[in-house]
């Protein structure tokens, strides 16, 4: 006699829905970047939004991380619409998402890089800087920022800044991760560290909470993310495109898509 | 037949109708600075609500981060200043007392020097003597400061923390800044009060340590205690509130921020003595 058929677990709940979306640029909210947008992310995904440099790609990130609201459309962050319930009652599950800014990830100038870590945790915990030094610092080695840890941040390159942006947005331990053009500038050797690392954040095997990250990450070059088991999406044009999994994009023909992929019509 | 009969002024319907040009154009100057005024207003008295706001529901939140700032910030423009405030007082009871005596002298009158001192440093230069420092040495400071960290895109990323900016940048320095203006004023008015008797004895003035202390105490009524904290929080208050307000409330670029500086140290400076003269004519009517 054979066992009953184990029931299907219930499909996870999206982590974010996007449904007729129409997104305005941050600093005017006047402009409409984007219009008619309909996104959904499940939760273990791995999206790469591709887009020319000022195609949106920052304000699109910006509405989705609820920074900036939406001029009109529906927006759901881990299924409470983001219109309705109030900024306080949101709050734990805004800090579920973390951001990486690009252009050098704005950090607090004035702060260490180690303040710049501790600083949403104290915030958030209530405690003084020294109560998150063992989580800061057990970023700081997986991150390789330990010789950095006692400079300020005004005085950083850019790669460092990047990284020390994305270990502060680690502080929280995010579930979904937006990241802006994290590898903009960055030289071959670098790009690999960053491949490396966020396939490790996105499969749960990175420190300190080893527990694994939906990932979106925006850029204007395409090439280092084609990877399997990746969801693509493109703005051109202010249009929203969904491609699909990596193999859709290898087929895409349109213009702009390999354009993004280095290809030169 | 002139075609141009009855047209109205692009964007100013009606105004042709006044004839002068010059009186529409006064009138259409008049009509926006008032707006301007208005929407300064607006946004100074909603910016103030949601600060105070903030303080009352939020005081116990993140205290391990912000109250330090608190401290911080007193340190920055009350403690780090004595030593100017202690020269400037020096010179104000010299000068107070040097323009009094001459004055007094002349009509026999050196029993109202203490009453001069109360009525001149501790009514009205002690509190608009310190927020002329503090506005000169941290309230132009605090422009360039959250202008900066604005052009950079650091308030978008506290909100991206979940860090209020309100609550971590400006708090911590309108408390900071009406306590530091008011611990300050003390101090200017007790040097003043001892550079004033010393001024005296040095000019011969027939004044007696116990007679000056006496004339002081008369001239007090409690009410100058009163209004002495009142004046100088509310100076604190405006100066933070102002300068906050013109580096973080709207979106500046590089090039703007010596120019929000100067709005807010003008601005501050008029709200300031407006405040005062309000007082002023408050207690005398």
């Amino acid at each position: 006699m054979t066992a009953p058929p184990s029931p299907q677990p219930p499909p996870a709940a999206p982590l974010l829905e996007m449904i007729g979306v129409t997104v305005v640029a941050s600093r005017n909210p006047a402009i409409i970047r984007i219009e008619n947008l309909d996104w959904t992310i499940q939760p273990g995904e791995f999206w790469v939004v591709g887009g020319p440099p000022d195609s949106g790609k920052t304000d699109l990130l910006a509405t989705a991380a609820c920074l900036s609201r939406p001029m009109r459309g529906r927006h759901r962050l881990f299924g409470q619409d983001t219109r309705v319930v109030p900024t306080e009652q949101f709050l734990p599950d805004r800090l579920r998402v973390g951001v990486v800014f690009a252009d050098g990830g704005r950090l607090l100038q004035q702060l260490t890089v180690t303040e710049n870590l501790a600083l949403p945790w104290c915030y958030h915990h209530n405690c003084s800087f020294d109560a998150a030094a063992d989580r800061v610092r057990s970023l700081l080695a997986a991150h390789g920022l330990e010789f950095l840890a006692a400079q300020p941040c005004h005085r950083l390159g850019r790669p460092w800044r990047q990284r020390v942006a994305l270990a502060r947005a680690l502080m929280l331990g995010p579930d979904l991760l937006f990241l802006d053009n994290p590898t903009g500038g960055l030289n071959p050797g670098q790009i690999d560290w960053w491949m490396d690392w966020l396939d490790r954040l996105h499969t749960g095997h990175a420190p300190p909470d080893h527990r694994p990250i939906t990932l979106v990450v925006a850029t204007d070059d395409l090439r280092p993310w084609c990877r399997p088991g990746r969801q693509f999406a493109i703005l051109h044009q202010n249009r929203w495109r969904l491609l699909g999994n990596s193999d859709k994009l290898a087929d895409c023909t349109e213009l702009a898509v390999r354009e993004l992929l280095g290809e030169r019509s | 037949m002139d075609q141009d009969v009855g047209k109205t002024a692009p964007g100013l319907p009606g105004l042709n109708s006044l004839g002068d040009p010059v009186v529409a154009s006064a009138l259409v100057w008049a009509g926006q600075w008032i707006l301007q005024i208005g929407s300064l207003l607006r946004g100074l008295i909603a910016f103030t609500l949601i600060i105070l706001g903030i303080v009352f529901t939020r005081w116990e939140r993140a205290s391990a981060v912000i109250h330090p700032m608190i401290r911080n910030e007193i340190r920055r423009a009350g403690i780090r200043l004595v030593p100017i405030v202690a020269l400037i007082a020096f010179c104000l009871g010299f000068v107070v007392i040097g323009q009094a005596v001459a004055l007094l002298s002349q009509v026999g009158a050196q029993q109202y020097t203490g009453t001069v001192m109360v009525t001149v440093v501790i009514r009205e230069l002690g509190p608009l003597v310190t927020a002329l420092l503090v506005l000169a040495w941290v309230g132009t400071g605090t422009v360039i400061e959250l202008g900066n960290a604005r052009t950079r895109g650091e308030i978008e990323a506290l909100e991206a923390l979940g860090i209020d900016p309100i609550h971590y940048l400006v708090v911590p320095r309108v408390i900071g800044q009406a306590t530091a203006i008011f611990s300050l004023t003390v101090y200017l008015v007790l040097i003043s009060l001892l550079s004033g008797y010393l001024f005296a004895f040095l000019q011969d003035v027939p004044l007696r340590p116990g007679q000056y202390l006496d004339q002081v105490m008369i001239a007090l009524r409690w009410e100058d205690f009163v209004l002495l904290a009142f004046k100088s929080i509310c100076f604190g208050g405006i100066i933070a509130v102002v300068t906050c307000y013109e580096g973080l409330a709207r979106p500046l670029r590089q090039h703007e921020i010596a120019e929000a500086t100067t709005r807010a140290v003008v601005r501050s400076l008029v709200a300031c003595v407006l405040v005062d003269a309000f007082l002023l004519l408050y207690l005398l009517v």
